[in-house]
């Protein structure tokens, strides 16, 4: 199939002055590959010496860029002009971006593995060195993260988290080690990157992220990576990232199961899009509700440094406008497609939102006592010592446990299980005019229960407040925790 | 060489010095004859820069095509670009030669606490090594078939 191409002015020397030639092909990339072998001079001035088009050749077919179209892959039609444009650029040179960010022999050395590779390069690495990316968290999705983003040569990376590692982390959050128990994540993560690379420039925000703080702390960014576990960090990300203009690379886990996306409201859907509204609290579990196994944030987080990259170098299709699922238990990688909803209260076309909200109200969440071992006056709830005080009194208390099989396999404190999904139908197994004390893990699963017996003409039902957690924290040392 | 008119050259400095401290561009029409390059219009482009016009320009996509139709439009070839260096000297930076396309004329003038100094024509190298600095003719009053 022959297509026109027009050839723009200063090209015209190389085509033996014609402003029309007529190459075969059925993709822009076959026209321009049959053109420069016809005229072979032409080459040096469309293509860097990487192989890419030129920064200023722009490429268009009829009228579209194809840039807006499938790149080099956009297919072509008898009757299709292909037509090369440059867009002129200059000025006083005392600063390019080439020049400003040097690699020292050590660096090349270090990233002697990605300058080998063209997409990659000297001009990439220097991109990596000038980047600057945000990491939500430096928990299970964070770890990886961090790892290869600090390996990769990322210039500045800043982490904010406000926790400190425990031993439940080490199964999954391998930027702590045993030592660190204790410390401070931030401090941990800052050791173990260091370590890695220390080059890189780290810089730490010890604060809960918040619709005080989010917009100050993204400014300085180029990139964010959530790696948040809860649904209210996941909106406040969501919604300054929109408000900012930059792209948020999100991962999320449970269980066997991961997700990911890009969401660039520049250029696709935002978080909002695919999810309007959040879930109930409690509909959804946390992987400390819930589990997860240790490996799978290994595989999403290094999914989302791997879109992080990808960001920063221009190169290949990024995962905008489609969200991966990735189910461990069966090896399969799914894909959605994601579009952009003109309704969307933020990245719409007529936008409700215009500054961060209160996202904890946003979610339902409303904020409850702190655990702590001040006296609860309330029939719906009792602590861990006042339980304790009550059984030695000998008071006739039902215990009964709603967590799942497998965790009473782990530890049990003897109360009568009924795991939560079946308690709508063995709620007969309960005697209605004993008093009950539900328990779970930490309280969250059994307070829904405690409810729903309430509901159902249950009247002296309490909550036990932190859970089986904490009983041996607190009452029973001898009993793990979990 | 390039042959250009004074009532031209008057025109580029006083784009230069009113876009000052930022950069001007614009496009330059006329004659090839083989032998010397000979300026007969100018177009003023706006900067579409968006960040640091102080130091860059740039002529978008959609600029560049309707320089070229208005060439074809006066039956003038598209010559070259014209660009201002607010506070540093008429020569081609680093930028320019990586953002240079052969065959055109670039004119560079040097706009000192906003006023025009001096003005200088480069040819980018084949090799794209390098610029050649051409000469610039000055005429009263241009005449292409001389």
């Amino acid at each position: 199939m022959s297509i026109k191409v027009f050839i723009p002015t200063p090209l015209r020397p190389y085509t033996e002055k014609k402003e029309i030639v007529e190459v075969n092909g059925h993709t822009v990339d076959d026209v321009l590959r049959n053109l420069t072998s016809k005229y072979s001079d032409i080459r040096q001035h469309l293509y860097s010496e990487n192989g890419d088009l030129r920064s200023y050749v722009n490429i268009y077919v009829n009228d579209e860029d194809i840039r807006y179209l499938e790149k080099e892959k956009t297919q072509l039609k008898e009757s299709d002009t292909v037509s090369i444009i440059p867009s002129i650029a200059g000025g006083v040179g005392v600063t390019t971006f080439e020049d400003e960010i040097q690699l020292s022999n050590e660096e090349v050395l270090r990233y002697s593995r990605h300058l080998i590779i063209p997409e990659v390069g000297l001009s990439g690495q220097k991109k990596l060195k000038a980047a600057k990316v945000l990491m939500i968290g430096a928990g299970g999705l964070g770890s990886p993260l961090g790892l290869y983003l600090a390996a990769a040569g990322i210039g500045k990376i800043g982490i904010v988290d406000f926790d400190v590692v425990d031993l439940t982390n080490l199964q999954r959050q391998v930027l702590h080690f045993t030592q660190d128990v204790g410390r401070s994540k931030l401090d941990s993560a800052r050791e173990t990157l260091y370590g890695i690379n220390p080059n890189v420039e780290i810089e730490t925000y010890g604060e809960r992220l918040s619709s005080e703080n989010a917009l100050r702390v993204f400014a300085d960014y180029d990139v964010i990576v959530d790696g948040t576990d809860n649904f209210p960090t996941r909106y406040l990300v969501n919604d300054a990232c929109v408000i900012l203009g930059k792209p948020n690379v999100y991962g999320s886990i449970l269980r066997f199961d991961g997700q990911v996306s890009v969401f660039d409201a520049k250029r696709g859907p935002c978080y909002r899009c695919l999810y309007p509204a959040p879930p109930p609290p409690g509909l959804v579990p946390s992987c400390a509700e819930g589990g997860v196994l240790g490996v799978l944030p290994g595989i999403i987080g290094s999914l989302q440094a791997l879109e992080v990259i990808k960001l920063i170098l221009g190169q290949g299709e990024p995962l905008i406008g489609r969200l991966v699922l990735f189910d461990a238990l069966k090896f399969k990688f799914r894909e959605l497609k994601l579009r952009r909803n003109p309704e969307c209260p933020i990245c719409g076309d007529n936008p409700t939102i215009h500054e961060l909200i209160d996202y904890e109200e946003f979610c339902g969440i409303v904020p409850r006592a702190v655990e702590t071992e001040e006296i609860v006056d309330d029939k719906t709830e009792i602590t861990v010592e006042q339980l304790k005080t009550r059984l030695v009194r000998g008071d006739d208390i039902f215990l009964l446990d709603v967590r799942e099989p497998h965790e009473y396999e782990v530890v049990n404190i003897g109360a009568y299980l009924i795991p939560l999904s079946t308690l709508p139908r063995r709620i007969n197994e309960l005697d209605r005019s004993k008093e009950i004390v539900v328990h779970c893990k930490s309280g969250a699963r059994s307070a829904r229960a405690a409810k729903y017996l309430r509901e159902n003409g249950f009247k002296a039902v309490r909550n036990l407040i932190g859970g089986i957690n904490a009983w041996a924290e607190r009452i029973d040392p001898s009993l793990p925790r979990y | 060489m390039i042959r250009i008119s004074r009532e031209v050259v008057l025109r580029i400095e006083k784009h230069g010095e009113r876009t000052y401290p930022d950069e001007c561009c614009g496009i330059m029409l006329g004659v090839n004859n083989g032998v010397d390059r000979i300026v007969e219009e100018i177009v003023e482009l706006e900067n579409e820069q968006n960040e640091n016009r102080r130091r860059r320009f740039f002529v978008t996509p959609k600029q560049y095509l309707r320089a070229e139709r208005a060439a074809a439009g006066r039956k003038l070839e598209l010559l070259g670009f014209y660009h201002s260096h607010p506070d540093h000297p008429a020569v081609p930076s680093e930028f320019d030669k990586d953002h240079a396309l052969p065959w055109f004329t670039y004119i560079v003038v040097s706009i000192t606490n906003g006023k025009a100094e001096d003005m200088t024509a480069w040819l980018l190298l084949e090799t794209r090594e390098g610029f050649d600095n051409k000469e610039i003719m000055i005429e009263e009053e241009v005449d292409s078939k001389r």
